[in-house]
C-alpha cells in the first residue's frame, strides 16, 4: 500500500542521565517499543508501536521514562479534528472497522459531575462512622408482597437475595476477554468482601467454582460455557441482552485469544472465534423473555434470583418495566459510558444514553407501575469512585457493578488497547507470558483495599448526611441537587437545582 | 533460616531484582551512580527459556558444598544465622565453589580478578532487596520447613 499515513500517538521522552540500560522496559513492552541497541550503546524506542499503556514507565526503576502525546499538531479545525483525520487515515489503510476498548472516552456530559450531595448542619445532626454503626448491607431481589414468619420467627417465603456487605459488584467480564488470573483476583477480592462478582458470557473456568457462592453466572446470546453445573455453580443468573458499550451487538472474542482452557471452559474449538450474537435468537419479545428467566429457575430449583443485564437505550424505562413483568428479580442497567474488551468505535462512543438518566427514568417508571419491590436496580457504566455509587443509590439504584475501576485497581492503565490481546498488564490477554505479570494474590489485595477504601468513603458522605443505612438513602433523592443542568435534565434525574 | 524463593508462575523475568541486587550491593546506594559509576556482579541470576523464568540465588545450603570446597577458608556457613558468609581477602579466586555449587548460583565477579560474587541476603537490611522491590511478589523471603 506504499506509505503509512499514521504518525505515532505517543512520543517516548527517555532522560539518558537516569537510563542505567537495565532493559527492564524491553522485556516488559508486549508491543516491543524498547529496545537496547548495541552499535549506539543504548536504549531506543519505535515510538509508532506505543499504545501509552505506561508499563514501562510504572517498572522502570530510575524514572527515566515520559510517554507524552505526540505534540504534533494539525491545521486547528473544530470539526476535523486530528482524531477524526487519523481515523480516516487508518480506515483507508485497512478498510475495516475501527476497534477500541474499555469505555467511551468522549467529552460528553457527565451528569454524576453535574450532582451535588447534601450533608447535615444545625437542625439534624450529623454521624460520625468511626463512633457509630453504619449499615452498607443491600439484598438484592424480589422483595415479598408482605413479610410474614414463622413458629421460629423466620421469614416465610422469601424469594431468593442476594446478600451484600456493600453494595459493589465486579461487572461482567468473561473469561477470555480477562485473563485467568484476572478473574481469579476479582473472585477471590468478591468473597473475601462478601460481594459478588459476574463471570461475564464465557463460562466458569474449574478454579473458580470455590467462588459459588460469590458468583453470578451470565448466560449471553452465544450460550458458551452454559450448563447445569455452571448455572447451578453461582449465587444468581444474569440473562444479558446487551451492554452499555455497544448495545445491539454481541460480543466477540477472536479465535487468537481462545486457547485451551477457554476452549474448554466456554465449550467450543480451540482457535475458533466466539461470536455472540446480536440478539438472543429465542428472545423476540417481552413473553420469550419470560420463558428463558422460568426456564433459568426451574433450572437452579427457583433458589436464585435472576437478573436481566440491559443497555441504557432510549426506552429504557419501558423496557425495564417489561423485564420486570416478565418475571426478573434483578435489573442490571450499563449506561453508554460502560467499558468492553472490544467494540466498533462508532458504536461505543454514539449508542445509548447515560446511565444517571436512564436509572432516575427506570426508578421513576417502575414506582409509577407497582414494579419496584418486584425487582433490584443495578447500575454500571461508569461508576468512577465512591461519590458516584452515593449518588446512583439516592438516585434509585440499589447496587452497583464496577468493571473498570476494578481493572484499573488491577493495574490497567485505559489505553484501551484490550482487543489486541497483548495487555502488558497481564488482564485482558491470553498469552501465558503477560498472564503471570498478574499474581492473583497481589491483584485480590488491590482490588480489597480499593473497595475498602470506597466503603470508607461511603460510610463517610452517610454520616455527613445524618444517615446511618444505606436503605435511608435509597431513591432518597432530596439529598441531590443539580448543577449547571437544564429544567428538563432535573426534570428527568427527578432533582431540584442547587439553590432550591 | 529464612530463604529467598522464587514463585516461578508469578515471575516477569523483569530483572529488576537484579537492579536493586546491584544496587543494594554498591557503596553509593544510588539506583543511578550503583549502574554507571559503580562496578557490580549481581548476586541473583535469573533464569529463563521461552515463557519460564525465575530468580535464583546462593541457597544457604545446611551441607554446603562450596564452603568443603573452599582450600583457603573464604567461604563459611555461619552457625548461628545459617549464612554461607564469603570472605574476599581470604579468596585466592580458585573457583572451585564455583565448579562445587550444585545450583549455579556462585558466579566470577565479572569486574575483579579473583573474586566471587555471592547473595550474602542483604543481611544489615530487614529483607532482601531482591524481595522487596519485586513487582509481583514472585520473590518471598520465608521460613520453610
Amino acid at each position: 500500500m506504499g506509505l503509512d499515513y499514521n504518525i505515532p500517538e505517543f512520543i517516548i521522552e527517555r532522560d539518558q542521565d537516569r537510563c542505567i540500560d537495565c532493559q527492564v522496559c524491553q522485556h516488559q513492552c508486549a508491543n516491543q517499543v524498547h529496545a537496547y541497541d548495541q552499535d549506539l550503546e543504548k536504549m531506543v524506542a519505535q515510538d509508532i508501536d506505543c499504545v501509552n499503556c505506561h508499563r514501562c514507565v510504572t517498572l522502570c526503576p530510575t524514572n527515566a521514562l515520559i510517554i507524552r502525546e505526540n505534540p504534533s499538531e494539525y491545521k486547528k479545525n473544530k470539526n476535523w479534528t486530528g482524531n477524526m483525520i487519523e481515523n480516516i487515515q487508518k480506515q483507508a489503510a485497512t478498510g475495516g472497522i475501527l476497534l477500541t476498548g474499555m469505555g467511551n472516552p468522549t467529552a460528553k456530559k457527565i451528569y454524576w459531575d453535574h450532582i451535588l450531595l447534601n450533608a447535615s448542619q444545625v437542625t439534624n445532626p450529623s454521624i460520625d462512622p468511626l463512633r457509630e454503626p453504619m449499615e452498607l448491607k443491600t439484598f438484592l431481589g424480589r422483595k415479598p408482597d408482605q413479610i410474614e414468619f414463622d413458629d421460629n420467627g423466620e421469614l416465610k417465603d422469601l424469594p431468593p437475595q442476594l446478600e451484600l456487605d456493600i453494595p459493589i459488584m465486579f461487572g461482567a467480564m468473561s473469561f477470555g476477554s480477562i485473563s485467568i488470573n484476572a478473574c481469579k483476583s476479582l473472585a477471590k477480592a468478591a468473597s473475601d468482601l462478601g460481594l459478588m462478582y459476574n463471570t461475564g458470557e464465557g463460562g466458569l473456568h474449574q478454579d473458580l467454582y470455590q467462588y459459588g457462592q460469590r458468583t453470578i453466572v451470565q448466560v449471553a446470546s452465544g450460550r458458551f460455557g452454559v450448563h447445569n453445573e455452571y448455572l447451578n455453580a453461582g449465587a444468581a443468573v444474569e440473562i444479558k441482552v446487551g451492554q452499555g458499550a455497544k448495545p445491539g451487538i454481541g460480543g466477540h472474542l477472536p479465535g487468537e485469544k481462545v486457547g485451551a482452557e477457554v476452549s474448554k471452559t466456554r465449550m467450543i474449538p480451540k482457535g475458533s472465534d466466539a461470536l455472540s450474537p446480536a440478539p438472543h435468537h429465542d428472545i423476540y419479545s417481552i413473553e420469550d423473555l419470560r420463558q428463558l428467566i422460568y426456564a433459568l429457575k426451574e433450572a437452579t430449583d427457583y433458589k436464585k434470583p435472576v437478573s436481566v443485564k440491559i443497555a441504557a437505550v432510549h426506552n429504557v424505562a419501558a423496557i425495564a418495566s417489561g423485564i420486570a413483568s416478565a418475571g426478573a428479580d434483578i435489573i442490571a442497567i450499563d449506561g453508554y459510558r460502560g467499558g468492553t474488551g472490544a467494540a466498533p468505535t462508532m458504536i461505543r462512543d454514539n449508542v445509548g444514553i447515560p446511565v444517571e438518566l436512564a436509572l432516575a427514568a427506570v426508578d421513576d417508571r417502575l414506582r409509577q407501575e407497582g414494579l419496584r419491590k418486584n425487582v433490584s436496580l443495578v447500575v454500571s457504566g461508569s461508576i468512577r469512585n465512591s461519590a458516584d455509587i452515593v449518588k446512583a443509590v439516592a438516585l434509585g439504584a440499589d447496587a452497583v457493578y464496577i468493571a473498570s475501576a476494578a481493572l484499573i485497581s488491577l493495574g490497567c492503565h485505559m489505553c484501551q488497547k484490550c482487543y489486541t490481546g497483548k495487555c502488558n498488564w497481564g488482564i485482558a490477554t491470553q498469552r501465558p507470558e503477560l498472564v503471570k505479570r498478574l499474581n492473583p494474590e497481589v491483584g485480590a489485595q488491590r482490588v480489597k483495599n480499593l473497595i475498602t477504601g470506597w466503603s470508607h468513603e461511603i460510610k463517610e458522605i452517610l454520616g455527613g448526611m445524618g444517615i446511618n443505612a444505606l436503605e435511608s438513602l435509597r431513591g432518597n433523592r432530596l439529598m441531590l441537587r443539580g448543577i449547571d443542568l437544564t429544567e428538563k435534565e432535573l426534570e428527568i434525574l427527578g432533582i431540584k437545582h442547587a439553590g432550591k | 533460616m529464612k530463604r529467598v524463593y522464587a514463585r516461578e508462575e508469578y515471575c516477569l523475568g523483569c530483572k529488576l531484582c537484579e537492579v536493586y541486587c546491584v544496587t543494594s550491593h554498591s557503596k553509593s546506594k544510588d539506583i543511578v551512580k550503583a549502574h554507571k559509576l559503580e562496578e557490580i556482579t549481581p548476586r541473583i541470576i535469573i533464569e529463563s527459556k521461552d515463557n519460564i523464568s525465575f530468580a535464583l540465588q546462593c541457597r544457604h545450603c545446611e551441607a554446603a558444598d562450596c564452603t568443603k570446597a573452599c582450600i583457603t577458608g573464604a567461604i563459611q556457613k555461619d552457625e548461628e544465622t545459617g549464612i554461607v558468609n564469603y570472605d574476599a581477602v581470604r579468596c585466592v579466586g580458585c573457583w572451585t565453589c564455583i565448579m562445587a555449587c550444585s545450583y549455579g548460583v556462585i558466579r566470577r565477579d565479572e569486574y575483579g580478578d579473583k573474586v566471587i560474587s555471592k547473595c550474602d541476603l542483604c543481611i544489615t537490611e530487614e529483607e532482601p532487596a531482591c524481595v522487596t522491590n519485586c513487582p509481583n511478589s514472585a520473590l518471598e523471603f520465608e521460613e520453610r520447613e
